[in-house]
């Protein structure tokens, strides 16, 4: 039993963060409210690293990383609020084109290993999601009624906004016609596992948010003087941020455990990564709580960075089943079908 | 990360699970925090140290059998699993003996801890005076220098010592220096409860148990040999011991996993009796069981870091702060989904549930109020101003 990440694995998070502080400033997250589609010299730099093709096997000219991997990788997505679908595209659909072992996937999947296109994804009867508006692939993921991917027709999808402006949301508004590539049980199985990536690939998010958002306000804490003295010195502001501290430092294990469990393929797998949802959606959305509260009114103005992180984790708290959801499917399975510990 | 266990430590949890299902009494017995179930739990004691179990992670030497840390926690959780008698020593077993093996002699740990493992002496830990809570470093009780008779006379008042009326020994800081300021000056005593000038009186807690004491100190002489550490050096020795509270030994995850089963098998139980329940119910079962494993998980990485190198420190005012308050949650839940059950003292489920529920709400006071946790790991965690 060793429970740490690697050398490497240290070293891939370092090369991502330092990628990220010069390329995706707290200017650039702002710029990116005002932008349609993403940024194409960001993503070739992420490409550059690797990043689209980690969860690709090698045969399919991927990396051949695991989930864990990723998970190293989506932290420090969050961490600096990158508006781009690293969740989408790395986390969710290219692992699932490589694993339907269908002849179609082949093009979609090497364009998205050599970085120049992202992808979307709708499960289930959605029909609003992340990046749909602006992919070059969707994937329509129906666990009864099969998987299927397209290239969106020029019309087929609108943008939506989100109330965090630099995350480009999509509807899909005409349909393609209905002809999975993969259907049947196998479909249930690709579905279900996308899903659970989807939901570990979130909170690895969140726990790099809220870091963050706490970072911010134990800085600010430090150097904001009221009544003569660091409003850090407060046992209130204190207790405020020492508990979000607490709840990230519970919640992070948790994420590496399910990406672990996930990559070993192992039994308790899903419900790890709905147990990682539940706790980095409420530990993060409980970091920007006490962010905001420990900055005061500066934290609640719009020129302030803080909203710009506060925004993405409301979205993402509820994206891909929000912490009452991922619990009430740990529930199911404790509760109702005996999953409990040996 | 590896999360795989070797044949060498599954063959151990092996034998440790096979023996707590042949010995473990099928019948609950008395509180171990009353007079009686004292006697009883010490004889439980002596039968875990007869094969090996008391303190497995010690040195063989001692009492132990050198197991790992990682094998120490599989023990746990079987220990909880299996539904085993409290531990009645765990208060030398897993908050002084780490102490001793930081900064005791080899005399005191060759005297001392083979006695503790085998439960011939049951320790008492006496920080708290009446007028130092919270504030430990506010503490009056003294200790004078007897040069001639190479010792110290100790004067003064303990209090809320737990089972301190039925221990044999107790441990705590005495003020050396009394010029000194606060934490300085201060020295770590161990002192039989046998010793001259020592009276106990046993005091009632929350749940109606004399599970506290308190313990007067009347001019009682104590060697040097029991003195850990040096003179006025007491503050950094007690400092380990709270860490080794608030941390890993004291509470580990196998506790709160077996608790949250046993919240699962309450749910079930009543849920397949046809009784409806509240959904927030169901919710609050899934968050407690949610939390535990949390706690399991993130023990995984303390060992981990432990075992690299990387000592709790401060992080471990993280773990006292989380485990007592799911503890807390995790009994309030049970005390919902048993409804108006919950009150009947004469229902031995129901007063089972209620006893943990009270035990729980100690959790968020004792080895430090969670206040106390939270100003720990605002100011030595995240580096917020002290003042």
């Amino acid at each position: 039993m060793r429970f740490a990440l690697s050398d490497e694995q240290r070293l891939l998070a370092k090369s991502v963060a330092d990628v990220l502080r010069k390329h995706a400033t707290p200017a650039d997250v702002r710029a990116a409210w005002s932008s349609d589609v993403g940024s194409a010299e960001r993503w070739a730099q992420l490409a550059d690293l690797g990043v689209p093709a980690m969860l690709v096997p090698e045969q399919h000219g991927g990396l051949g990383l695991s989930e864990l991997d990723m998970v190293v990788v989506l932290e420090q997505v969050g961490r600096f609020a990158l508006p781009e679908p690293v969740l989408e595209t790395a986390m969710i659909v290219a692992p699932l084109l490589a694993a339907s072992s269908t002849p179609e996937a082949a093009a979609p999947l090497a364009r998205i290993v050599a970085g120049e296109i992202t992808a979307a994804v709708l499960f289930d009867d959605a029909r609003v999601a992340a990046n749909l508006h602006g992919a070059s692939v969707v994937v329509l993921a129906r666990a009864t009624e099969g998987v299927q991917w397209f290239e969106p027709a020029a019309g087929a999808t609108k943008a939506r906004r989100s109330v965090d402006g630099a995350r480009r949301l999509g509807e899909l508004c005409a349909p393609p016609t209905w002809a999975p590539m993969v259907t049947g049980d196998r479909a249930a199985e690709l579905t279900a596992r996308a899903r659970d990536r989807a939901a570990l690939g979130a909170a690895a998010e969140l726990v790099g948010l809220g870091r963050a958002m706490l970072d911010m306000a134990v800085d600010y804490a430090k150097v904001r003087e009221q009544f003569g003295k660091p409003i850090g010195s407060f046992q209130a502001v204190k207790h405020h941020l020492a508990s979000a501290h607490v709840a990230l430092e519970l919640a992070r294990p948790a994420v590496l455990y399910a990406a672990q469990r996930t990559s070993e393929r192992a039994a308790d797998a899903s419900r790890a990564c709905s147990l990682a949802k539940a706790v980095a959606s409420d530990a993060a959305t409980g970091a920007a709580r006490a962010s905001l509260q420990c900055h005061g009114a500066i934290g609640y103005s719009f020129e302030h960075d803080l909203h710009l992180w506060m925004k993405r984790t409301w979205a993402l708290a509820r994206a891909h089943g929000d912490a009452a959801t991922q619990r009430a499917r740990v529930a199911a399975l404790i509760l109702d079908h005996n999953e409990g510990r040996s | 990360m590896d999360l795989a266990y070797t044949a060498a430590e599954e063959a151990f949890r092996a034998e440790a699970r096979a023996w707590l299902e042949a010995n473990v009494p099928r019948e609950p017995w008395p509180s171990g925090d009353t007079r009686e179930g004292f006697a009883l739990h010490r004889t439980w004691e002596k039968r875990l140290h007869a094969a090996g179990f008391a303190a497995v992670a010690w040195p063989k030497k001692y009492g132990g059998r050198d197991a790992s840390l990682v094998e120490w926690l599989m023990f746990e959780e079987e220990y909880y699993r299996a539904g085993a008698p409290q531990r009645i020593a765990q208060n030398g077993i897993f908050l002084l003996a780490p102490t001793l093996f930081e900064f005791g002699t080899d005399e005191q740990k060759d005297r001392l801890l083979p006695r503790m493992a085998a439960a011939d002496d049951v320790w008492a830990q006496a920080w708290s005076e009446p007028g130092a809570g919270s504030d430990l470093a506010g503490i009056r009780s003294r200790a004078t220098r007897d040069a001639a008779g190479g010792g110290f006379r100790l004067s003064g008042q303990k209090t809320w010592c737990t089972r301190g009326a039925f221990c044999d020994w107790v441990f705590g800081l005495f003020r050396t220096d009394p010029a000194a300021e606060r934490h300085k000056g201060l020295t770590y005593f161990m002192v039989p409860l046998s010793a001259p000038g020592v009276t106990v009186r046993g005091v009632g807690r929350l749940d109606g148990d004399e599970g506290f004491a308190e313990v007067f100190f009347d001019d009682v002489w104590v060697p040097d040999a029991d003195v850990i550490g040096g003179v006025h050096q007491g503050w950094d020795v007690a400092m380990a011991t709270t860490g080794s509270e608030r941390g890993l030994t004291l509470r580990s995850p196998g506790r709160f996993t077996a608790a949250a089963e046993r919240l699962v098998a309450l749910y079930r139980s009543i849920h397949g009796q046809g009784t409806p329940v509240d959904t927030r119910v169901r919710d609050a079962v899934a968050r407690a069981w949610i939390e535990a494993e949390q706690y399991r998980i993130f023990t995984l990485q303390t060992v981990t870091d432990v075992r690299d190198g990387r000592g709790l420190g401060a992080a471990s005012s993280v773990n006292k702060i989380f485990w007592s308050e799911l503890d807390v949650r995790l009994h309030e839940t049970a005390l919902d989904l048993l409804g108006e059950r919950a009150e009947l003292d004469d229902d031995a489920e129901a007063a089972g549930w209620m006893k943990g529920f009270e035990f729980a709400l100690a959790g968020p006071i004792y080895a430090g109020t969670n206040e106390i946790q939270r100003n720990i790991v605002a100011e030595r965690v995240l580096g917020l101003p002290r003042k």
